[in-house]
Protein backbone atom coordinates (compact mmCIF):
# COMPACT_ATOMS: atom_id res chain seq x y z
CA UNK A 1 0.00 0.00 0.00
CA UNK A 2 1.80 3.05 -0.93
CA UNK A 3 1.45 5.63 2.16
CA UNK A 4 1.83 8.45 0.39
CA UNK A 5 1.79 9.06 -3.48
CA UNK A 6 4.77 10.55 -5.04
CA UNK A 7 4.20 14.06 -6.61
CA UNK A 8 5.24 12.50 -10.18
CA UNK A 9 2.52 9.77 -9.98
CA UNK A 10 -0.66 10.19 -11.73
CA UNK A 11 -2.22 9.19 -8.67
CA UNK A 12 -5.18 7.18 -8.26
CA UNK A 13 -6.39 6.28 -11.64
CA UNK A 14 -9.50 4.31 -12.36
CA UNK A 15 -9.88 1.74 -15.07
CA UNK A 16 -12.78 1.92 -17.18
CA UNK A 17 -14.50 -0.45 -20.00
CA UNK A 18 -15.67 0.25 -23.21
CA UNK A 19 -18.07 -1.90 -25.11
CA UNK A 20 -18.04 -2.07 -28.85
CA UNK A 21 -21.21 -3.25 -30.50
CA UNK A 22 -19.99 -3.48 -33.92
CA UNK A 23 -18.39 -7.05 -34.94
CA UNK A 24 -14.77 -7.44 -35.42
CA UNK A 25 -13.38 -9.84 -38.20
CA UNK A 26 -9.72 -11.05 -37.41
CA UNK A 27 -7.05 -12.34 -38.96
CA UNK A 28 -7.65 -15.82 -38.19
CA UNK A 29 -10.77 -15.75 -39.98
CA UNK A 30 -13.30 -15.57 -37.33
CA UNK A 31 -15.47 -12.80 -35.83
CA UNK A 32 -15.49 -11.24 -32.61
CA UNK A 33 -19.56 -9.91 -32.87
CA UNK A 34 -18.93 -7.71 -30.07
CA UNK A 35 -15.84 -7.22 -27.08
CA UNK A 36 -15.32 -5.03 -24.13
CA UNK A 37 -11.82 -2.95 -24.17
CA UNK A 38 -11.07 -2.34 -20.28
CA UNK A 39 -8.76 1.13 -20.30
CA UNK A 40 -7.04 3.73 -18.42
CA UNK A 41 -6.34 7.22 -19.69
CA UNK A 42 -3.72 9.70 -17.88
CA UNK A 43 -3.62 13.45 -18.70
CA UNK A 44 -6.31 15.75 -20.87
CA UNK A 45 -6.98 15.70 -23.97
CA UNK A 46 -6.27 18.66 -25.57
CA UNK A 47 -8.76 21.47 -27.45
CA UNK A 48 -7.62 19.65 -30.74
CA UNK A 49 -7.10 16.32 -29.72
CA UNK A 50 -3.94 16.59 -31.07
CA UNK A 51 -1.81 15.45 -27.89
CA UNK A 52 -2.70 11.73 -27.47
CA UNK A 53 -0.16 8.50 -27.11
CA UNK A 54 -0.96 5.02 -27.11
CA UNK A 55 0.98 2.80 -24.84
CA UNK A 56 1.01 -0.88 -25.49
CA UNK A 57 1.44 -3.43 -23.40
CA UNK A 58 3.72 -6.74 -23.54
CA UNK A 59 2.87 -10.11 -22.85
CA UNK A 60 1.91 -10.24 -19.15
CA UNK A 61 0.97 -6.23 -19.13
CA UNK A 62 -2.58 -4.73 -18.95
CA UNK A 63 -4.17 -1.49 -19.22
CA UNK A 64 -2.65 -0.07 -15.97
CA UNK A 65 0.23 1.54 -17.17
CA UNK A 66 0.73 3.84 -14.31
CA UNK A 67 -0.76 5.07 -10.93
CA UNK A 68 -2.90 3.45 -8.12
CA UNK A 69 -6.01 1.69 -8.72
CA UNK A 70 -6.70 2.56 -4.87
CA UNK A 71 -4.68 3.10 -1.66
CA UNK A 72 -4.71 -0.54 -1.15
CA UNK A 73 -2.73 -1.14 -4.32
CA UNK A 74 0.88 -3.03 -3.01
CA UNK A 75 2.51 -1.69 -6.54
CA UNK A 76 2.12 0.85 -8.97
CA UNK A 77 1.34 0.42 -12.96
CA UNK A 78 3.96 -1.40 -14.98
CA UNK A 79 5.55 1.55 -16.74
CA UNK A 80 5.28 4.14 -13.67
CA UNK A 81 8.94 4.67 -14.53
CA UNK A 82 8.28 6.51 -17.45
CA UNK A 83 4.46 8.05 -17.22
CA UNK A 84 3.41 11.05 -14.86
CA UNK A 85 4.13 14.70 -14.49
CA UNK A 86 7.57 15.50 -15.24
CA UNK A 87 7.99 12.03 -16.14
CA UNK A 88 9.41 11.48 -19.89
CA UNK A 89 5.76 10.00 -21.00
CA UNK A 90 4.84 13.81 -19.46
CA UNK A 91 1.18 13.85 -18.57
CA UNK A 92 1.04 17.36 -18.23
CA UNK A 93 1.16 17.84 -21.56
CA UNK A 94 -0.33 14.23 -23.11
CA UNK A 95 -2.91 12.60 -22.98
CA UNK A 96 -2.18 8.93 -22.60
CA UNK A 97 -4.20 6.61 -23.71
CA UNK A 98 -3.53 2.43 -21.96
CA UNK A 99 -5.63 -0.08 -23.21
CA UNK A 100 -5.57 -4.17 -22.32
CA UNK A 101 -5.95 -5.82 -25.45
CA UNK A 102 -8.31 -8.47 -26.93
CA UNK A 103 -7.58 -11.85 -25.00
CA UNK A 104 -6.11 -9.90 -21.97
CA UNK A 105 -7.38 -11.11 -18.76
CA UNK A 106 -8.16 -7.52 -16.82
CA UNK A 107 -11.23 -6.99 -18.04
CA UNK A 108 -11.35 -7.02 -21.93
CA UNK A 109 -13.13 -9.72 -23.35
CA UNK A 110 -10.61 -12.92 -23.57
CA UNK A 111 -10.63 -16.39 -22.52
CA UNK A 112 -11.59 -15.27 -18.83
CA UNK A 113 -14.97 -13.86 -20.13
CA UNK A 114 -18.15 -15.24 -20.95
CA UNK A 115 -19.06 -15.90 -24.59
CA UNK A 116 -22.30 -14.55 -25.22
CA UNK A 117 -23.27 -16.67 -27.77
CA UNK A 118 -22.71 -19.81 -25.22
CA UNK A 119 -23.10 -18.16 -21.91
CA UNK A 120 -19.68 -19.91 -20.91
CA UNK A 121 -16.17 -19.00 -20.69
CA UNK A 122 -14.37 -18.46 -23.60
CA UNK A 123 -11.60 -20.48 -22.58
CA UNK A 124 -9.50 -22.14 -25.23
CA UNK A 125 -12.39 -21.38 -27.38
CA UNK A 126 -11.13 -17.76 -27.62
CA UNK A 127 -9.81 -17.10 -31.32
CA UNK A 128 -6.49 -16.81 -31.39
CA UNK A 129 -5.46 -12.78 -32.14
CA UNK A 130 -2.27 -11.27 -33.81
CA UNK A 131 -0.67 -7.94 -33.65
CA UNK A 132 -2.69 -7.04 -36.64
CA UNK A 133 -5.68 -7.75 -34.84
CA UNK A 134 -4.93 -6.33 -32.01
CA UNK A 135 -3.66 -2.65 -33.94
CA UNK A 136 -7.11 -2.81 -35.69
CA UNK A 137 -8.62 -2.63 -32.46
CA UNK A 138 -6.61 0.07 -30.66
CA UNK A 139 -7.62 2.15 -33.95
CA UNK A 140 -11.53 1.64 -33.44
CA UNK A 141 -11.14 2.58 -30.02
CA UNK A 142 -8.84 5.58 -31.29
CA UNK A 143 -11.92 6.68 -32.90
CA UNK A 144 -14.26 5.79 -30.15
CA UNK A 145 -12.70 8.65 -28.15
CA UNK A 146 -12.80 11.03 -30.91
CA UNK A 147 -9.07 11.00 -31.48
CA UNK A 148 -8.16 11.74 -35.10
CA UNK A 149 -4.58 10.80 -34.88
CA UNK A 150 -1.50 9.72 -32.12
CA UNK A 151 0.97 12.00 -31.57
CA UNK A 152 3.03 8.98 -30.96
CA UNK A 153 2.19 5.40 -29.86
CA UNK A 154 4.80 3.69 -27.65
CA UNK A 155 5.77 0.20 -26.62
CA UNK A 156 8.53 -2.17 -25.14
CA UNK A 157 8.70 -5.91 -26.28
CA UNK A 158 5.64 -7.22 -27.75
CA UNK A 159 4.19 -3.33 -27.35
CA UNK A 160 7.08 -2.23 -29.62
CA UNK A 161 5.89 -4.51 -32.20
CA UNK A 162 2.74 -3.09 -32.22
CA UNK A 163 4.01 0.00 -32.92
CA UNK A 164 5.96 -1.28 -36.10
CA UNK A 165 2.23 -2.31 -36.57
CA UNK A 166 0.93 0.24 -36.53
CA UNK A 167 3.19 2.14 -38.49
CA UNK A 168 2.92 0.61 -41.36
CA UNK A 169 -1.55 -0.17 -41.24
CA UNK A 170 -2.18 3.27 -40.27
CA UNK A 171 0.92 5.52 -41.29
CA UNK A 172 -1.13 8.54 -41.73
CA UNK A 173 -2.24 8.23 -38.37
CA UNK A 174 0.91 8.22 -35.81
CA UNK A 175 3.46 10.57 -35.65
CA UNK A 176 5.91 9.34 -33.65
CA UNK A 177 7.08 5.13 -33.45
CA UNK A 178 9.16 4.58 -30.66
CA UNK A 179 9.94 0.67 -30.10
CA UNK A 180 11.46 -0.11 -27.37
CA UNK A 181 12.96 -3.79 -26.52
CA UNK A 182 11.27 -5.34 -29.40
CA UNK A 183 12.19 -7.49 -32.66
CA UNK A 184 10.97 -7.60 -36.15
CA UNK A 185 9.95 -10.83 -35.28
CA UNK A 186 10.62 -14.11 -32.98
CA UNK A 187 14.03 -16.14 -33.59
CA UNK A 188 13.48 -20.23 -33.04
CA UNK A 189 15.17 -19.79 -29.97
CA UNK A 190 12.57 -17.09 -28.65
CA UNK A 191 9.66 -19.62 -30.40
CA UNK A 192 11.02 -22.41 -27.93
CA UNK A 193 11.21 -20.54 -24.76
CA UNK A 194 7.36 -19.94 -25.72
CA UNK A 195 6.77 -23.22 -26.76
CA UNK A 196 8.41 -24.96 -23.20
CA UNK A 197 5.97 -21.82 -21.68
CA UNK A 198 2.49 -23.73 -23.19
CA UNK A 199 3.51 -27.13 -22.72
CA UNK A 200 4.15 -26.77 -18.98
CA UNK A 201 0.50 -25.13 -18.64
CA UNK A 202 -0.88 -27.53 -21.26
CA UNK A 203 0.46 -30.70 -19.72
CA UNK A 204 -0.52 -29.40 -16.06
CA UNK A 205 -3.59 -31.92 -15.13
CA UNK A 206 -5.66 -29.00 -14.02
CA UNK A 207 -5.13 -27.51 -17.45
CA UNK A 208 -8.77 -29.39 -18.52
CA UNK A 209 -7.95 -28.80 -22.01
CA UNK A 210 -8.38 -25.04 -21.55
CA UNK A 211 -12.14 -25.73 -19.69
CA UNK A 212 -10.52 -24.94 -16.26
CA UNK A 213 -12.79 -21.97 -15.38
CA UNK A 214 -15.35 -24.38 -15.37
CA UNK A 215 -14.26 -26.51 -12.90
CA UNK A 216 -13.47 -23.76 -10.82
CA UNK A 217 -9.71 -24.98 -11.13
CA UNK A 218 -6.70 -23.44 -13.02
CA UNK A 219 -3.33 -25.11 -14.02
CA UNK A 220 -1.47 -23.16 -11.01
CA UNK A 221 2.04 -24.91 -11.45
CA UNK A 222 1.60 -24.99 -15.42
CA UNK A 223 1.18 -21.42 -15.49
CA UNK A 224 4.60 -20.79 -12.34
CA UNK A 225 6.52 -22.59 -14.46
CA UNK A 226 5.76 -20.43 -17.63
CA UNK A 227 6.66 -17.54 -15.65
CA UNK A 228 9.56 -18.87 -13.97
CA UNK A 229 10.76 -19.46 -17.08
CA UNK A 230 9.66 -16.01 -18.29
CA UNK A 231 11.40 -14.77 -16.04
CA UNK A 232 14.78 -16.67 -16.34
CA UNK A 233 14.82 -14.88 -19.94
CA UNK A 234 13.77 -11.61 -18.78
CA UNK A 235 17.30 -11.08 -16.47
CA UNK A 236 20.77 -11.18 -18.08
CA UNK A 237 22.84 -13.66 -16.33
CA UNK A 238 24.50 -10.22 -14.63
CA UNK A 239 22.10 -9.18 -12.86
CA UNK A 240 21.09 -12.68 -11.65
CA UNK A 241 24.58 -13.26 -10.40
CA UNK A 242 24.24 -9.40 -8.77
CA UNK A 243 20.71 -9.60 -7.25
CA UNK A 244 21.41 -13.22 -6.08
CA UNK A 245 24.99 -14.72 -6.34
CA UNK A 246 24.42 -18.18 -5.18
CA UNK A 247 23.77 -17.47 -2.01
CA UNK A 248 22.21 -19.57 0.18
CA UNK A 249 18.30 -19.12 1.70
CA UNK A 250 19.00 -20.54 5.19
CA UNK A 251 22.70 -20.21 4.89
CA UNK A 252 23.59 -23.93 4.91
CA UNK A 253 23.17 -26.70 1.94
CA UNK A 254 19.34 -28.97 2.62
CA UNK A 255 20.82 -31.86 0.50
CA UNK A 256 17.52 -32.03 -0.94
CA UNK A 257 15.32 -30.87 -3.67
CA UNK A 258 13.23 -27.72 -1.37
CA UNK A 259 14.73 -24.16 -1.74
CA UNK A 260 18.59 -23.66 -1.28
CA UNK A 261 19.46 -20.82 -3.18
CA UNK A 262 18.14 -17.62 -3.27
CA UNK A 263 17.57 -17.35 -6.66
CA UNK A 264 15.19 -20.51 -6.61
CA UNK A 265 13.04 -18.76 -4.09
CA UNK A 266 12.78 -15.46 -6.13
CA UNK A 267 11.97 -17.71 -9.26
CA UNK A 268 9.04 -19.45 -7.21
CA UNK A 269 7.71 -16.23 -5.99
CA UNK A 270 7.59 -14.69 -8.96
CA UNK A 271 6.11 -17.87 -10.36
CA UNK A 272 3.26 -17.80 -7.31
CA UNK A 273 2.38 -14.64 -7.34
CA UNK A 274 1.95 -14.30 -11.02
CA UNK A 275 -0.56 -17.29 -10.70
CA UNK A 276 -3.09 -15.33 -8.66
CA UNK A 277 -2.76 -12.66 -10.96
CA UNK A 278 -2.61 -14.20 -14.52
CA UNK A 279 -5.25 -16.24 -16.61
CA UNK A 280 -2.89 -19.21 -18.29
CA UNK A 281 -5.54 -19.34 -21.15
CA UNK A 282 -4.17 -15.51 -21.85
CA UNK A 283 -0.75 -16.35 -21.29
CA UNK A 284 -0.83 -19.21 -24.03
CA UNK A 285 -2.95 -16.77 -26.37
CA UNK A 286 0.07 -13.95 -25.78
CA UNK A 287 2.85 -16.50 -26.54
CA UNK A 288 1.30 -17.36 -29.77
CA UNK A 289 0.48 -13.38 -30.29
CA UNK A 290 4.69 -12.98 -30.24
CA UNK A 291 4.96 -16.18 -32.29
CA UNK A 292 3.14 -14.85 -35.53
CA UNK A 293 4.32 -11.58 -35.60
CA UNK A 294 5.98 -10.73 -38.39
CA UNK A 295 5.18 -7.67 -40.61
CA UNK A 296 7.47 -8.41 -43.28
CA UNK A 297 5.77 -11.61 -44.49
CA UNK A 298 3.47 -9.55 -46.64
CA UNK A 299 6.00 -7.95 -48.22
CA UNK A 300 8.28 -10.67 -49.30
CA UNK A 301 9.80 -11.11 -46.30
CA UNK A 302 11.38 -7.45 -46.60
CA UNK A 303 11.18 -5.18 -44.02
CA UNK A 304 12.50 -2.32 -45.61
CA UNK A 305 9.50 -2.94 -48.51
CA UNK A 306 7.42 -3.26 -45.45
CA UNK A 307 8.63 -0.17 -44.01
CA UNK A 308 8.11 1.96 -46.80
CA UNK A 309 4.83 3.47 -46.38
CA UNK A 310 5.52 4.68 -43.07
CA UNK A 311 5.04 8.29 -42.25
CA UNK A 312 6.00 8.46 -38.50
CA UNK A 313 9.88 9.24 -36.95
CA UNK A 314 11.53 6.39 -34.99
CA UNK A 315 13.09 5.68 -31.89
CA UNK A 316 14.24 2.54 -31.42
CA UNK A 317 15.78 1.89 -28.04
CA UNK A 318 17.62 -1.38 -27.32
CA UNK A 319 19.82 -2.80 -24.37
CA UNK A 320 23.35 -4.56 -24.36
CA UNK A 321 22.17 -6.81 -21.73
CA UNK A 322 19.26 -7.73 -23.17
CA UNK A 323 19.52 -11.27 -24.52
CA UNK A 324 15.56 -12.09 -25.58
CA UNK A 325 15.49 -9.12 -27.86
CA UNK A 326 19.25 -8.32 -28.14
CA UNK A 327 20.31 -5.04 -29.50
CA UNK A 328 20.81 -6.75 -32.58
CA UNK A 329 17.52 -7.44 -33.41
CA UNK A 330 16.43 -3.71 -32.75
CA UNK A 331 19.38 -3.34 -35.23
CA UNK A 332 17.21 -4.87 -37.98
CA UNK A 333 14.57 -2.65 -37.33
CA UNK A 334 16.78 0.35 -37.75
CA UNK A 335 18.96 -1.20 -40.91
CA UNK A 336 15.41 -1.65 -42.78
CA UNK A 337 14.14 2.15 -42.20
CA UNK A 338 17.72 3.44 -43.40
CA UNK A 339 16.76 1.68 -46.06
CA UNK A 340 13.23 2.69 -46.58
CA UNK A 341 14.69 6.01 -46.07
CA UNK A 342 12.65 6.90 -42.85
CA UNK A 343 14.07 9.41 -39.81
CA UNK A 344 14.87 7.34 -37.06
CA UNK A 345 17.09 7.26 -33.96
CA UNK A 346 18.62 4.63 -32.11
CA UNK A 347 19.90 4.16 -28.79
CA UNK A 348 21.94 1.46 -27.17
CA UNK A 349 21.55 1.12 -23.67
CA UNK A 350 24.32 0.55 -21.26
CA UNK A 351 22.42 -1.99 -18.90
CA UNK A 352 22.92 -5.02 -17.09
CA UNK A 353 19.11 -5.85 -16.44
CA UNK A 354 18.14 -7.86 -19.10
CA UNK A 355 15.09 -7.65 -20.87
CA UNK A 356 13.59 -6.03 -17.65
CA UNK A 357 16.02 -2.88 -18.58
CA UNK A 358 12.99 -1.23 -20.51
CA UNK A 359 10.80 -0.96 -17.32
CA UNK A 360 13.68 0.73 -15.18
CA UNK A 361 14.39 4.43 -14.85
CA UNK A 362 18.01 4.01 -16.50
CA UNK A 363 19.53 7.56 -16.05
CA UNK A 364 20.79 7.63 -20.23
CA UNK A 365 17.71 6.11 -21.27
CA UNK A 366 15.26 8.55 -19.41
CA UNK A 367 17.09 11.44 -20.64
CA UNK A 368 17.38 10.59 -24.11
CA UNK A 369 13.50 9.43 -23.75
CA UNK A 370 12.55 12.89 -22.00
CA UNK A 371 14.52 14.97 -24.40
CA UNK A 372 12.72 13.10 -27.33
CA UNK A 373 9.48 13.66 -25.88
CA UNK A 374 9.59 16.92 -25.41
CA UNK A 375 10.49 17.67 -28.84
CA UNK A 376 7.14 16.26 -29.62
CA UNK A 377 5.64 18.50 -26.91
CA UNK A 378 6.84 21.70 -29.07
CA UNK A 379 4.89 19.98 -32.32
CA UNK A 380 1.68 20.29 -30.44
CA UNK A 381 -0.01 22.45 -31.81
CA UNK B 1 36.91 8.93 -30.04
CA UNK B 2 34.20 11.94 -30.34
CA UNK B 3 35.61 13.45 -27.18
CA UNK B 4 38.33 14.37 -28.94
CA UNK B 5 35.97 17.23 -30.62
CA UNK B 6 34.67 18.60 -27.56
CA UNK B 7 38.44 19.93 -27.34
CA UNK B 8 37.91 22.28 -30.19
CA UNK B 9 35.32 25.32 -30.19
CA UNK B 10 32.68 24.25 -31.88
CA UNK B 11 31.49 28.25 -33.32
CA UNK B 12 33.59 30.69 -34.14
CA UNK B 13 31.92 33.82 -32.72
CA UNK B 14 28.28 33.60 -33.67
CA UNK B 15 28.65 30.94 -36.91
CA UNK B 16 29.29 27.81 -37.34
CA UNK B 17 32.97 26.72 -36.62
CA UNK B 18 34.78 27.50 -39.68
CA UNK B 19 35.68 23.75 -40.86
CA UNK B 20 32.31 22.79 -40.22
CA UNK B 21 31.37 25.58 -42.41
CA UNK B 22 33.20 25.45 -44.90
CA UNK B 23 32.00 21.07 -45.09
CA UNK B 24 28.71 22.54 -45.07
CA UNK B 25 29.27 24.88 -48.45
CA UNK B 26 30.03 21.72 -50.34
CA UNK B 27 27.34 20.26 -49.10
CA UNK B 28 24.61 20.22 -51.88
CA UNK B 29 20.99 21.20 -50.61
CA UNK B 30 18.32 18.12 -50.30
CA UNK B 31 20.80 15.81 -50.16
CA UNK B 32 21.22 12.24 -47.87
CA UNK B 33 23.71 12.92 -45.18
CA UNK B 34 25.65 10.65 -42.73
CA UNK B 35 27.93 11.96 -40.12
CA UNK B 36 30.44 9.90 -38.56
CA UNK B 37 31.20 10.73 -35.03
CA UNK B 38 28.42 13.46 -35.21
CA UNK B 39 29.39 15.00 -31.87
CA UNK B 40 26.62 17.13 -30.05
CA UNK B 41 25.28 16.95 -34.07
CA UNK B 42 25.90 20.39 -34.56
CA UNK B 43 26.80 20.21 -37.92
CA UNK B 44 23.26 17.84 -38.85
CA UNK B 45 21.44 20.34 -37.24
CA UNK B 46 22.94 23.11 -39.18
CA UNK B 47 22.64 21.18 -42.31
CA UNK B 48 19.02 19.93 -41.30
CA UNK B 49 17.95 23.72 -41.10
CA UNK B 50 20.38 25.75 -43.79
CA UNK B 51 20.93 22.92 -46.41
CA UNK B 52 16.95 20.96 -45.59
CA UNK B 53 19.07 17.19 -46.03
CA UNK B 54 18.19 14.03 -44.69
CA UNK B 55 21.18 13.47 -42.12
CA UNK B 56 21.35 10.87 -39.83
CA UNK B 57 24.64 11.08 -37.29
CA UNK B 58 26.57 8.12 -35.42
CA UNK B 59 27.85 7.79 -32.23
CA UNK B 60 28.76 6.68 -29.43
CA UNK B 61 28.90 8.58 -26.46
CA UNK B 62 25.92 8.73 -24.26
CA UNK B 63 26.62 12.40 -23.82
CA UNK B 64 26.82 13.53 -27.41
CA UNK B 65 23.90 11.25 -28.08
CA UNK B 66 21.77 13.04 -25.65
CA UNK B 67 22.21 16.74 -26.78
CA UNK B 68 21.86 15.09 -30.33
CA UNK B 69 18.28 14.05 -29.22
CA UNK B 70 17.98 17.66 -27.99
CA UNK B 71 18.58 18.72 -30.94
CA UNK B 72 15.86 16.77 -32.72
CA UNK B 73 18.72 15.12 -35.40
CA UNK B 74 18.41 11.58 -35.97
CA UNK B 75 21.29 9.82 -34.45
CA UNK B 76 22.37 6.36 -34.12
CA UNK B 77 24.29 5.13 -31.00
CA UNK B 78 27.42 2.67 -32.54
CA UNK B 79 30.63 2.14 -32.86
CA UNK B 80 32.63 3.07 -35.49
CA UNK B 81 35.10 0.61 -35.20
CA UNK B 82 32.89 -1.95 -35.58
CA UNK B 83 31.86 -0.78 -39.09
CA UNK B 84 29.00 0.25 -41.07
CA UNK B 85 27.28 -2.93 -41.75
CA UNK B 86 25.43 -3.44 -39.19
CA UNK B 87 23.04 -0.10 -40.42
CA UNK B 88 23.92 0.49 -43.55
CA UNK B 89 23.49 -0.89 -47.42
CA UNK B 90 25.58 0.25 -50.40
CA UNK B 91 24.77 3.66 -52.10
CA UNK B 92 22.67 4.87 -49.27
CA UNK B 93 23.99 8.69 -48.96
CA UNK B 94 25.00 11.58 -51.17
CA UNK B 95 27.40 12.44 -48.50
CA UNK B 96 29.62 10.56 -45.44
CA UNK B 97 31.13 12.90 -43.41
CA UNK B 98 33.64 12.46 -40.98
CA UNK B 99 35.40 15.65 -38.94
CA UNK B 100 38.43 15.38 -36.36
CA UNK B 101 37.57 11.86 -36.09
CA UNK B 102 39.71 9.90 -38.74
CA UNK B 103 42.83 9.97 -36.91
CA UNK B 104 41.20 7.83 -33.26
CA UNK B 105 39.77 5.11 -35.45
CA UNK B 106 41.51 1.70 -35.28
CA UNK B 107 41.91 1.49 -39.11
CA UNK B 108 41.53 4.48 -40.98
CA UNK B 109 41.61 2.82 -44.48
CA UNK B 110 38.92 0.30 -43.92
CA UNK B 111 36.97 3.13 -42.84
CA UNK B 112 37.04 5.58 -45.94
CA UNK B 113 36.52 2.40 -48.26
CA UNK B 114 32.84 1.88 -45.98
CA UNK B 115 32.26 5.96 -45.86
CA UNK B 116 32.55 5.01 -50.22
CA UNK B 117 30.29 2.11 -50.13
CA UNK B 118 27.28 3.49 -48.35
CA UNK B 119 28.13 6.94 -49.95
CA UNK B 120 28.96 8.46 -53.61
CA UNK B 121 31.57 10.96 -51.90
CA UNK B 122 33.29 11.13 -48.46
CA UNK B 123 34.20 14.42 -46.65
CA UNK B 124 36.84 14.09 -43.49
CA UNK B 125 38.79 16.79 -41.74
CA UNK B 126 42.10 15.86 -39.48
CA UNK B 127 44.88 17.63 -37.71
CA UNK B 128 48.14 18.08 -40.23
CA UNK B 129 50.86 16.34 -38.20
CA UNK B 130 53.51 17.82 -40.65
CA UNK B 131 52.24 21.78 -39.67
CA UNK B 132 55.25 23.49 -38.71
CA UNK B 133 54.73 23.73 -35.01
CA UNK B 134 54.69 19.89 -34.88
CA UNK B 135 57.73 19.68 -37.04
CA UNK B 136 59.54 22.24 -34.66
CA UNK B 137 58.74 19.82 -31.77
CA UNK B 138 59.54 16.75 -33.23
CA UNK B 139 62.70 17.96 -34.98
CA UNK B 140 64.27 20.43 -32.56
CA UNK B 141 62.46 19.31 -29.30
CA UNK B 142 62.42 15.51 -30.13
CA UNK B 143 59.20 15.38 -28.15
CA UNK B 144 55.92 14.24 -29.60
CA UNK B 145 53.92 17.16 -30.62
CA UNK B 146 51.37 18.69 -28.43
CA UNK B 147 49.09 21.19 -30.15
CA UNK B 148 46.05 23.39 -29.93
CA UNK B 149 44.47 20.83 -32.17
CA UNK B 150 45.78 18.00 -30.49
CA UNK B 151 46.08 18.83 -26.93
CA UNK B 152 46.89 14.93 -25.83
CA UNK B 153 50.30 13.59 -24.68
CA UNK B 154 51.57 10.59 -26.76
CA UNK B 155 50.51 8.25 -23.34
CA UNK B 156 46.62 9.03 -23.81
CA UNK B 157 46.03 10.34 -26.65
CA UNK B 158 43.08 8.80 -28.90
CA UNK B 159 44.35 9.86 -31.81
CA UNK B 160 46.43 6.65 -32.68
CA UNK B 161 46.32 7.50 -36.58
CA UNK B 162 47.69 10.64 -36.90
CA UNK B 163 48.63 11.71 -40.64
CA UNK B 164 49.93 14.31 -42.89
CA UNK B 165 47.79 15.60 -45.71
CA UNK B 166 50.85 13.87 -48.54
CA UNK B 167 49.68 10.80 -46.05
CA UNK B 168 46.39 11.18 -46.99
CA UNK B 169 47.24 11.85 -50.49
CA UNK B 170 49.20 8.77 -51.06
CA UNK B 171 46.56 6.71 -49.38
CA UNK B 172 43.80 7.91 -51.37
CA UNK B 173 46.18 7.45 -54.78
CA UNK B 174 46.57 3.28 -53.61
CA UNK B 175 42.58 3.12 -52.90
CA UNK B 176 41.89 4.26 -56.32
CA UNK B 177 40.39 7.32 -54.99
CA UNK B 178 39.89 10.77 -56.80
CA UNK B 179 39.73 13.63 -54.12
CA UNK B 180 37.43 16.57 -55.54
CA UNK B 181 38.70 19.21 -53.07
CA UNK B 182 41.39 19.98 -50.54
CA UNK B 183 41.45 23.00 -47.92
CA UNK B 184 43.03 23.70 -45.27
CA UNK B 185 42.51 26.15 -42.02
CA UNK B 186 44.60 27.42 -38.95
CA UNK B 187 44.13 26.50 -34.77
CA UNK B 188 41.23 29.07 -34.91
CA UNK B 189 39.71 27.21 -37.97
CA UNK B 190 40.24 30.56 -39.78
CA UNK B 191 40.19 29.83 -43.69
CA UNK B 192 43.80 30.12 -45.25
CA UNK B 193 45.47 32.52 -46.56
CA UNK B 194 47.29 32.43 -50.05
CA UNK B 195 50.70 31.51 -48.39
CA UNK B 196 48.91 28.49 -46.01
CA UNK B 197 47.02 27.47 -49.53
CA UNK B 198 50.58 27.69 -51.30
CA UNK B 199 52.30 25.49 -48.81
CA UNK B 200 49.50 23.33 -47.19
CA UNK B 201 51.34 20.86 -45.48
CA UNK B 202 53.53 22.99 -43.88
CA UNK B 203 50.99 25.95 -42.53
CA UNK B 204 47.90 24.17 -42.62
CA UNK B 205 46.50 23.09 -39.07
CA UNK B 206 43.26 21.25 -40.25
CA UNK B 207 43.14 19.58 -43.80
CA UNK B 208 39.50 18.80 -45.23
CA UNK B 209 39.08 16.62 -48.32
CA UNK B 210 36.03 15.45 -50.61
CA UNK B 211 37.08 12.64 -51.96
CA UNK B 212 34.69 10.08 -54.50
CA UNK B 213 35.75 6.52 -55.71
CA UNK B 214 38.33 7.34 -59.20
CA UNK B 215 35.84 6.64 -61.78
CA UNK B 216 38.13 7.11 -64.69
CA UNK B 217 39.57 3.67 -64.03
Amino acid sequence: MPETIADDSVGIVETRIKHFAEALLLECGQTLPEYDIAYETYGELNADASNAILICHALSGDQHAAGYNSMDDRKPGWWESAIGPGKPIDTRHFFVVSINNLGGCKGTTGPNTINPQTGKYWGPDFPIVTVKDWVKSQHRFMQALDISHWCAVIGGSLGGMQVLQWTIDFPDLIKHAIVIAAAPKLSAQNIAFNEVARQSIMSDPDFCEGHYLEKNTAPRRGLMLARMLGHITYLSDDAMRDKFGRELREGKLNFGFDVDFQVESYLRYQGSSFVDRFDANTYLLMTKVLDYFDPAQDYDDNLALALKQTAARFLVIAFTSDWRFSPERSQEIVKALLEAEKEVSYIEVESSQGHDAFLIPIPHYMNVFASHMKNIISELS
Amino acid sequence: MSQLKNNLPVHEGEGLRADLSIIADWIRPDSKVLDLGCGDGTLLAYLRDQRKVLGYGLEISPFNIEDCVEKNINVIQADLNDGLKAFFSDNRFDYVIMSQTLQATQQPDLLIEEMLRVGDEGIVTFPNMAHWSARLQLGLKGIMPVTKNLPNQWFNTPNVHLCTLNDFEVLCKKHNIEILQRTVVDHSHRRGNWLMNMFPNLLGEIAIYRFRRNLSL
